[in-house]
């Protein structure tokens, strides 16, 4: 085992190193029954996960990719050259001084540990298609609060996770999802018991390793009635000559009452394909909140949802997109009303640098039997050079006078003069800009827990330092 | 020590707008140049800020011996020059408080983080000069600010930033009288034996406040007179044609 950093290795950005392989497992390339059988063997899946991972590895199959609507890139994923399961074949643990030495550096490096100990309930740690730390505070998890890696929580916790295990998002929901639900490994379950409110944040972080591989983490986060969480997530992977694949699958669901916020700060590197279907319930006056910042990848799909499906639920999803040159953010959100009352919010902003690409997508439906709901949607796009590229296809089918919804978009551009007048101030071109993109999405950033919003403008000040070069 | 130009010649696109100018602003004296609307003041403005927009064919400018036409703006900037535009930008999003940080942050030595509370002390006193209300400072650059209440933004950066030189591309226009007094006070608390203005003026009321050392007139991309304090009141009593036909004949 080698715990020296590679030669290839980068400390420009943060996650751009890697570590030489040394796993256990390895599902090799492709995705056959036969591979599918191996990651249920080495994980000692129950028969019914066996069963629903072979169904979902036909509805994969048999799907087409969506690229009637969404980008021909797409079919530049090399699916038989992908590695679907790597694994050191370790449980995780629950102390940091147990994680092997390379895992634990990497971590360390990009300041989880430090982030555990100042300010999270929990924290799980995946590396690859395995977590390899995992651990949750003991007054939390006095209270009830279940904080595990999903192959544990589906054997550990079946009576909780499996009734909604793949409710939220159905294998057939889309190709990718039925992809994750084929190959899926590691991600988090989490349930709060009823009326406990978890004060602090449960983190979870996401690292690829290595090269040819897909991560296809699932998580599921159950609120019981009255119950309060907030989860985070982060991910990063090394820079690779090849493409690296990302498909997760997120399922949230609140009862009544529940509140649940979702936060994610992606940074993945340039050649990642992320593909990712998030969506919650919220039950009657539930809340369920997302709050999304998209930043690197080659191409980044992700529009998540709520169904609104008890009485006075709200959802809501908050996102900024940060496209550079030769990436895609295609992202948006998707809010369905299914109860009368029922409050949505939408709030994008993206960014597109250079030849940069972002694309909004959103769906509001509000069906024509229900009274009294509401939706605001709001997308802002900032473009940086005159390359830039900003498309939006909003999509609100509200049937039924009954219903407020109110639907804002602009587009602006940072000019040459602004910059001009920032340079005369003494600001360089690429501190101007980086200034002008933090003014731009500076209310959003706000939503953020603190740690996460100084983390945030950290990244996009590395990614204008870049664009400008 | 000086801001130095000579026989400077600029252009935009096709057109020549300055068209050999040369002038020498000493630190410790403030000269203001006035001319005909169009005859490039603000062109001159501009080009020694480094705008883009302009291309220089021929002429140097130097600021205390440096040449500051080999630098980027923003290095100019860093260098000591400064510029209060005659139309500041807007930047929406981002705070006065915040855009004035970065720019001092940008003249500090690497590594080395700007004292907040030294700064926000500073801007406070700097901002009751101005007779500005606190608010401003969490407002955004410029954003929905009348015309004077720019203009007094201007005054405010020019002074938390200090520069070597200063010049003012016609900071009364839009300033009613007694907004007028309060920016030529703030302009004249940062006179000093180290530091140069160039004040560029449609109207002589400005020079009622702002006394100026030298006078020089701009005519067609050149400085075509020079004179005293009463070269100005002179203009404003006769206007320009009286220079325009000088300037013929001597052609
Ligand atoms: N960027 C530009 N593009 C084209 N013409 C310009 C540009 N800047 C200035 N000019 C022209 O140059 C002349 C001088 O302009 P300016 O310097 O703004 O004059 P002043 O400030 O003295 O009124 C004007 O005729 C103006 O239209
Ligand atoms: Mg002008």
């Amino acid at each position: 085992m080698s715990t020296t950093f590679s030669a290839g290795d980068i400390d420009r950005s943060k996650g751009d190193f890697f570590f030489p392989e040394r796993n256990k497992y390895d599902a090799g390339y492709g995705l056959t029954e036969s591979t599918i059988d191996y990651i249920c063997d080495v994980k000692n899946d129950p028969d019914w996960v066996r069963d629903f991972r072979k169904r979902a590895l036909k509805v994969f199959h048999d799907k087409p990719m969506p690229t009637h609507w969404a980008t021909r890139d797409l079919e530049n994923i090399r699916f038989d050259d992908i590695r679907y399961y790597l694994s050191d074949g370790q449980k995780p643990k629950r102390s940091w001084d147990d994680v092997p030495e390379d895992v634990k550096k990497t971590f360390e490096r990009l300041g989880i540990p430090e982030q555990e100990r100042k300010f999270l309930a929990g924290v799980e740690a995946q590396y690859d298609s395995e977590a390899a730390y995992s651990n949750i505070q003991k007054a939390v998890s006095d209270q009830g609060v279940i904080f595990v890696n999903s192959s544990e929580g589906l054997k550990e916790h079946e009576e909780i996770f499996r009734p909604w295990f793949g409710k939220v998002i159905p294998t057939g929901d889309n190709k990718f999802s039925a992809l994750n639900s084929a190959a899926f490994s590691g991600g988090s379950f989490i349930y709060v018991p009823k009326g406990v409110k978890v004060k602090h944040p449960l983190q979870a972080y996401f690292r690829i390793n290595s090269e040819n591989f897909g991560q296809f983490e699932r998580t599921l986060i159950i609120v019981d009635e009255g119950a309060e969480v907030m989860y985070m997530e982060g991910c990063t992977a090394p820079k690779f000559e090849t493409s690296t694949l990302h498909s997760a699958v997120v399922e949230l669901v609140a009862m009544k009452g529940a509140k649940l916020q979702y936060v994610t700060v992606q940074n993945w590197s340039s050649n990642v394909f992320n593909l990712v279907t998030k969506r919650g319930i919220a039950h009657e006056e539930a809340e369920v909140k997302w709050i999304d910042c998209n930043i690197g990848s080659r191409l980044t799909m992700k529009y998540p949802g709520v169904i609104m499906k008890g009485r006075k639920a709200r959802g809501e999803v908050i996102s900024i997109a940060l496209a550079n040159s030769g990436q895609h953010q295609d992202t948006g959100a998707k809010m369905i009303h299914a109860a009368d009352e029922t409050t949505s919010n939408i709030v994008s902003k993206s960014i597109s640098i250079g030849e940069g690409r972002a694309t909004y997508r959103g769906q509001v439906h509000i069906p024509r039997h229900l009274k009294n709901c509401k939706n605001n949607t709001e997308c802002d796009a900032l473009l940086i050079n005159s390359s830039s590229r900003t498309d939006t296809y909003p999509a609100i089918t509200v049937r039924g006078n009954q219903h407020a919804t109110q639907h804002e978009a602009s587009v602006s551009q940072v000019s040459a003069e602004q910059i001009f007048y920032m340079q005369q101030r003494g600001l360089s071109e690429g501190q101007a800009m980086s200034l002008s993109v933090n003014g731009f999405i500076n209310d959003l950033v706000r939503e953020f827990p603190m740690e996460y919003s100084v983390e945030l403008k950290r990244l996009i000040d590395l990614e204008m330092e870049d664009s400008v070069g | 020590m000086s801001l130095a130009i000579n026989n400077l010649h600029a252009r935009t696109g096709q057109r020549d707008i300055l068209k050999g100018l040369t002038l020498e602003v000493p630190s410790g004296e403030v000269h203001a140049i006035m001319g005909p609307n169009g005859s490039g003041k603000s062109t001159l403005a501009k080009v020694l800020a480094g705008h883009e927009d302009y291309e220089v064919t021929a002429g140097t400018a130097t600021l205390d011996g440096a040449d500051i036409l080999a630098m980027e703006a923003d290095e100019r900037s860093r260098a000591g020059l400064f510029l209060a535009f005659q139309y500041p930008i807007e930047i929406p999003g981002v705070s006065n408080a915040n855009f004035l940080r970065a720019a001092l942050q940008a003249r500090q030595p690497e590594g080395v983080e700007l004292d907040a509370v030294a700064f926000y002390h500073k801007m406070y006193a700097k901002m009751d000069v101005l007779e500005m209300n606190r608010q401003f400072t969490s407002r955004s650059v410029n954003e929905g600010f009348s015309g004077g209440e720019k203009k007094r933004n201007e005054i405010l950066q020019l002074m938390m930033l200090e520069p070597k030189f200063a010049v003012l591309d016609e900071t009364d226009s839009g300033l009613d009288i007694d907004a007028l007094k309060v920016v030529a006070q703030g302009v004249n608390a940062m006179r000093s034996p180290e530091r140069g203005f160039l004040v560029i003026t449609h109207y002589q009321r400005l020079l009622d406040y702002i006394q100026p050392d030298v006078v020089h007139v701009l005519m067609d991309g050149r400085i075509v007179k020079t004179g005293g304090p009463d070269l100005a009141l002179k203009l404003e009593a006769q206007g320009y044609d009286w220079l325009k036909e000088e300037v013929l004949v001597t052609a």
